[in-house]
């Protein structure tokens, strides 16, 4: 792997809760971009959103972070980072990358994250995103220009696509994703597996089984806690996202 | 009035398991789900029965290594186990046949002692740190010594009796239904036997439509109270076949199938390019022995 850009791997979104669909992303970007021949992966990030969100039916984050720490205890390489989830405030993307990306320079100096020996070359951040965040660039004013430009330039995205949606598509009919597509890596999922956390909570209030669907210490925490139930689905309802209120963006780089 | 029993309920799921999955694992729990939620049904055990080298599928690995796989994929669960006696057969066995044998042995296990409470006390023992139900909102019994397993909260049943002898189920996918109709795979009086004797209940994705099926044969038509099709929500659509093909590209199946899988699958370096052309040039066992013998 010697001369390739170690590359960092940030995922942003509810993670309510966490699922195995969540970490199969995680483990397919990795194996394209390391097919890539250009990058190694050394890290990844799991960043729950803060719980000003105000989704409908999101729990407090202190539980969605313990939850994620819980299923990724036993990974070797993707970690649970808090700091996004404890802003007073709901922190737009590109913050939140460049939060991550003056750490990562920081620890550069140091060591890398769980013990890896650093690589040579200046390391990079890229954000995973579903297919259905792509689109989101499709609607006229929903994006502030220069954070796409950030986001997708400065930083660049990689991008898992899951059932019928077409990424490849979404690029195209951006102007500003296609002026980026050489910093777009799409990623195609071919096992159909849509483990969505909504499907989750659905099950979980309904009383039906959960297990294979996320990890059995994620299952155990949420039955401790009573976490999704008939009430906790209630939270937010009718609310009107943060970020929408805030600047019309669509904030969640994994829609679920 | 009917809902005054519970019928006691065994699922009975045959195939490579090759290796097990998660989705396989999933049949089990939406199964159990489904029958439980009628009212009808009460489910004490699963039993996964990985098929014999006998069968010879093509990049079908050798039984003592899928069995290993799916004991150690069922170690988590409280209800599920798997059963080795069709794996360790010489001889391919008709899936009718491995239907009976368990039967059979659920019929002698009744008659010594319960052998359900015995399987899940051996479970408990090697998981004592885990919490055996795997039910949500689930209201946990006398603890561990608690031989009857879990009762749900919706479910009022101190007051009701139980059938002794549990029905047996087959518990499939849709691909198995479908496959009813394959030339020379079924013996007909064996999927008779097998749906209109025992049962079966078939996990059917969202859009799949096996109803269709069941109408357009007359045999499955005749015996569709006996089938119980249930639908799955949430596809989740992992095949052994991807599976093996991501292994043996040097991919990443991580949460396809349980941990301790993945490392089994690493330590004995099981699924290559070497390994998926075993087989290759054979007749499958069931299509070798029918279309020879019946006409």
């Amino acid at each position: 792997m010697a001369g390739r850009i170690p590359l960092v791997l940030l995922a942003c979104g509810s993670f309510n809760p966490i699922t195995h669909q969540h970490m199969r992303l995680f483990e397919l970007a990795r194996d394209h971009m390391h097919q890539t021949g250009q990058f190694q992966v050394v890290g990844g990030i799991v960043s729950p959103v803060s719980d000003v969100y105000g989704k409908q039916g999101l729990a407090p984050a202190l539980h969605r972070v313990a939850m994620a720490r819980l299923a990724l205890r036993n990974s070797d390489w993707v970690s649970v980072d808090d700091w996004e989830s404890k802003q007073p405030d709901w922190t737009e993307t590109v913050i939140t990358m460049r939060h991550h990306y003056s750490q990562i320079l920081k620890q550069d100096q140091k060591t890398w994250p769980k013990g890896a020996t650093p690589p040579a070359g200046t390391p990079q951040l890229k954000l995973l995103c579903g297919a259905d965040f792509l689109h989101a660039f499709q609607v006229p004013g929903l994006w502030k220009a220069d954070h796409v430009t950030e986001v997708v330039g400065r930083f660049g995205l990689v991008c898992v696509s899951r059932g019928s949606l077409q990424p490849d598509r979404a690029v195209h009919q951006s102007d500003a994703l296609s002026r980026h597509s050489s910093n777009i890596f799409l990623v195609r999922e071919w096992v159909h597996n849509e483990i969505s956390a909504t499907e989750v909570r659905r099950a979980l209030r309904r009383g039906l089984s959960v297990k294979y669907l996320l990890p059995d210490p994620v299952i155990d925490y949420i039955r401790e806690h009573d976490l999704y139930t008939w009430e906790s689905e209630r939270k937010n309802e009718g609310a009107v996202l943060r970020p929408l209120a805030q600047q019309g963006a669509p904030p969640e780089t994994l829609a679920d | 009035m009917e809902n005054s029993y519970q019928t006691k309920v065994v699922l009975l799921a045959c195939g490579s398991f090759n290796p097990i999955t998660n989705m396989h694992l999933r049949m089990f729990e939406l199964a159990r789900d489904y029958l439980e939620d009628t009212g009808k049904y009460r489910v004490v055990k699963g039993i996964i029965s990985p098929v014999g080298d006998g069968y010879k599928k093509k990049g079908l690995i050798e039984a003592s290594h899928r069995i290993e796989m799916a004991r150690l994929a069922t170690e988590s669960s409280d209800w599920v186990i798997v059963d080795p006696w069709e794996g360790q057969q010489a001889e391919w066995v008709e899936t009718a046949k491995v239907v009976r044998h368990h039967y059979e042995e659920l019929l002698a296990a009744e008659g010594s002692n319960d052998e359900v409470d015995t399987v899940k006390a051996g479970k408990k023992r090697r998981h004592e740190d885990r919490e055996g139900c795997t039910h949500f909102h689930c209201v946990r019994t006398a603890g561990p010594a608690a031989g009857t397993g879990h009762r749900c909260r919706q479910r009022g049943d101190s007051d009701r009796k139980w059938r002794d002898v549990p029905q047996l189920k087959f518990l499939c996918g849709a691909d198995v239904l479908e496959s009813f109709g394959v030339p020379n795979l079924w013996k007909s009086e064996d999927i008779t036997e097998i749906v209109g004797h025992y049962g079966m209940v078939c996990i059917t994705r969202a859009g799949n439509d096996a109803w269709k099926v069941v109408h357009q044969s007359d045999k499955l038509w005749r015996h569709r109270k006996n089938i119980h099709l249930v639908k799955e929500w949430v596809s989740n659509d992992i095949s052994a076949t991807h599976l093996r093909r991501a292994l043996r590209r040097g991919q990443s199946v991580r949460y396809l199938l349980p941990d301790p899988v993945v490392h089994y699958i690493q330590e004995h370096s099981l699924y290559s390019a070497e390994s998926e052309e075993k087989n290759a040039d054979v007749i499958l066992a069931p299509l070798q022995k029918y279309s020879k013998g019946c006409s």
